[in-house]
């Protein structure tokens, strides 16, 4: 498989079937409590998306030189201090707190950044743009990311996976939120039974999304053999030559 | 202030139904989707939770009056975070299949609402003993809704309920299939449809149980 034809591959798995909302579960809160109107999830997607990026990115940078199992720079810092201890560097304990902490620097940064430059997409997202700290999505591919860089991963990812990785999923919760409030806004001139109103239409809705979603299943396992095999590979043997 | 803060026993009953936190408050909405398709998962995500919710409010409860507001959150989380972390290497030391089918959901408890929510409501205004009321009745509330959307999927999915560790069958296994598993509650599509459900139960009771308080009085 080429490289390209893996980064395809790659975005086509993480916004399609493993869809960060549909199907981990992860952003939800944002999922419903920002999906009122398409333009108000439409720059929520797309401040999830950077801001999953760069704290991938710095997780995944942190992960290999620090945090990791004899990481080359914990290490060197270890043999510095006393040369007795080298080899039993692994601060991968830590690794949440550092997590946590770089998601909230970047967040932080997202958050001056739109103040400044676009005032009213800052009033639209209210106390949501701060709660992006909070948000599961970006926390939940840093770990991917740790989970991926550990001993017993078989290939570790290098950085251009982890950042193909970071933004497909940014770009799978956005489509999933700007889905879901297209279909609110049409909700809101239907009759829906008063004790279903607010979240729990919203949730039913969202598991009919995510029934759709699962017709996606197997689209990328045939993409490989596609991939590999041309187009013959993919096509069911016999039922060509049925069908009229 | 004008008007006081609850005391400890209400804090307590609160969190079970007034303000559960799955159902009224829709809090921790990521753990009640993905842990609830068998029982198990469910209680060891609950008691999870519950030692977290427990340590970080009494010990933010403690240190309220050294917080700095523009600090606060910041604080919040990486106590939070430091909870968790021990909660993870137990339920790793203790029990590793739980934790190996939970997975990142365990660590994504540093970021479940439900407990940012109740430092911020309670833990951070009042006493220790508030705290702890709080702590324990907004983990059982938790529990509770996650028990109730368990229960729903792991029946409808699997036909048993706590079937790893007690091996109860609802459904009984008989030969011409009494009953065809329903494959999709275990999967997400599931999830969503049980909890929007039973969300819309509940608040349907209690619309009716309203209307009753008003016919009586």
């Amino acid at each position: 498989m080429s490289y390209l034809q893996s980064i395809f591959i790659t975005a086509v798995t993480m916004v399609l079937i493993n869809n960060m909302v549909l199907h981990y579960f992860v952003g939800i809160c944002p999922f419903i409590g920002v999906s009122r109107r398409v333009d108000t999830a439409f720059g929520m997607g797309c401040a999830v998306t950077f801001v999953v990026s760069i704290a991938a990115a710095l997780s995944w940078l942190l992960t290999y030189f620090v945090l990791s199992p004899g990481a080359p720079l914990a290490t060197w810092l270890v043999k510095l201090a006393n040369p007795a201890f080298a080899g039993t560097v692994n601060l991968s304990v830590l690794s949440y707190l550092v997590y946590i902490f770089v998601i909230a620097a970047t967040v932080q940064l997202v958050e001056m950044y739109v103040r400044k430059f676009f005032p009213g997409l800052y009033r639209a997202f209210g106390v949501f743009l701060p709660l992006i700290t909070t948000n599961c999505l970006i926390l939940f591919v840093c770990l991917e990311v740790m989970k991926n860089l550990s001993v017993d991963a078989g290939a570790p990812w290098g950085l251009d996976r982890t950042l193909i990785h970071a933004i497909s999923s940014g770009l799978g919760f956005m489509l999933a939120i700007v889905l879901m409030a297209g279909i609110r806004q049409e909700l809101d001139t239907c009759d829906v039974p008063a004790p279903l109103r607010g979240p729990a239409i919203t949730l039913i809705t969202a598991g009919i999304l995510a029934l759709a979603f699962l017709g996606f299943t197997g689209v990328d396992r045939n993409l490989i053999k596609l991939g590999e095999g041309g187009p013959e590979a993919v096509l069911p043997k016999g039922r060509v030559e049925a069908s009229p | 202030m004008s008007r006081s803060l609850p005391d400890p026993r209400e804090r307590f009953l609160n969190g079970i139904l007034p303000e559960n936190p799955v159902y009224r408050q829709v809090l921790g909405m990521c753990p009640s989707l993905a842990v609830t398709n068998t029982m198990e998962g469910a209680i060891t995500m609950a008691g999870a939770v519950l030692f977290v919710l427990v340590c970080s409010n009494v010990l933010i409860s403690l240190i309220r009056g050294l917080l700095k507001p523009h600090l606060r959150i910041l604080v919040f989380t990486l106590t939070i975070a430091t909870f968790v972390t021990i909660a993870d290497r137990l339920l790793a030391a203790y029990l590793y299949d739980m934790s190996k089918q939970l997975g990142p959901y365990i660590p994504l408890i540093i970021v479940n609402c439900v407990i940012i929510a109740r430092i911020e409501v309670c833990g951070s205004k009042q006493g220790p003993l508030a705290a702890a009321a709080d702590a324990l009745g907004q983990s059982l509330g938790f529990g509770l809704g996650l028990a109730g959307i368990a229960t729903v999927r792991e029946i409808l999915g699997f036909g048993t309920w706590f079937g790893r560790w007690l091996g109860w069958r609802v459904i009984p296994d008989t030969s011409p299939a009494l009953w065809d598993e329903w494959v999709v509650m275990i999967l997400p599509p599931g999830a969503f449809l049980t909890l929007g459900v039973l969300m819309g139960a509940i608040n349907w009771i209690q619309a009716i149980r309203r209307q009753r308080a008003r016919q009586a009085t």
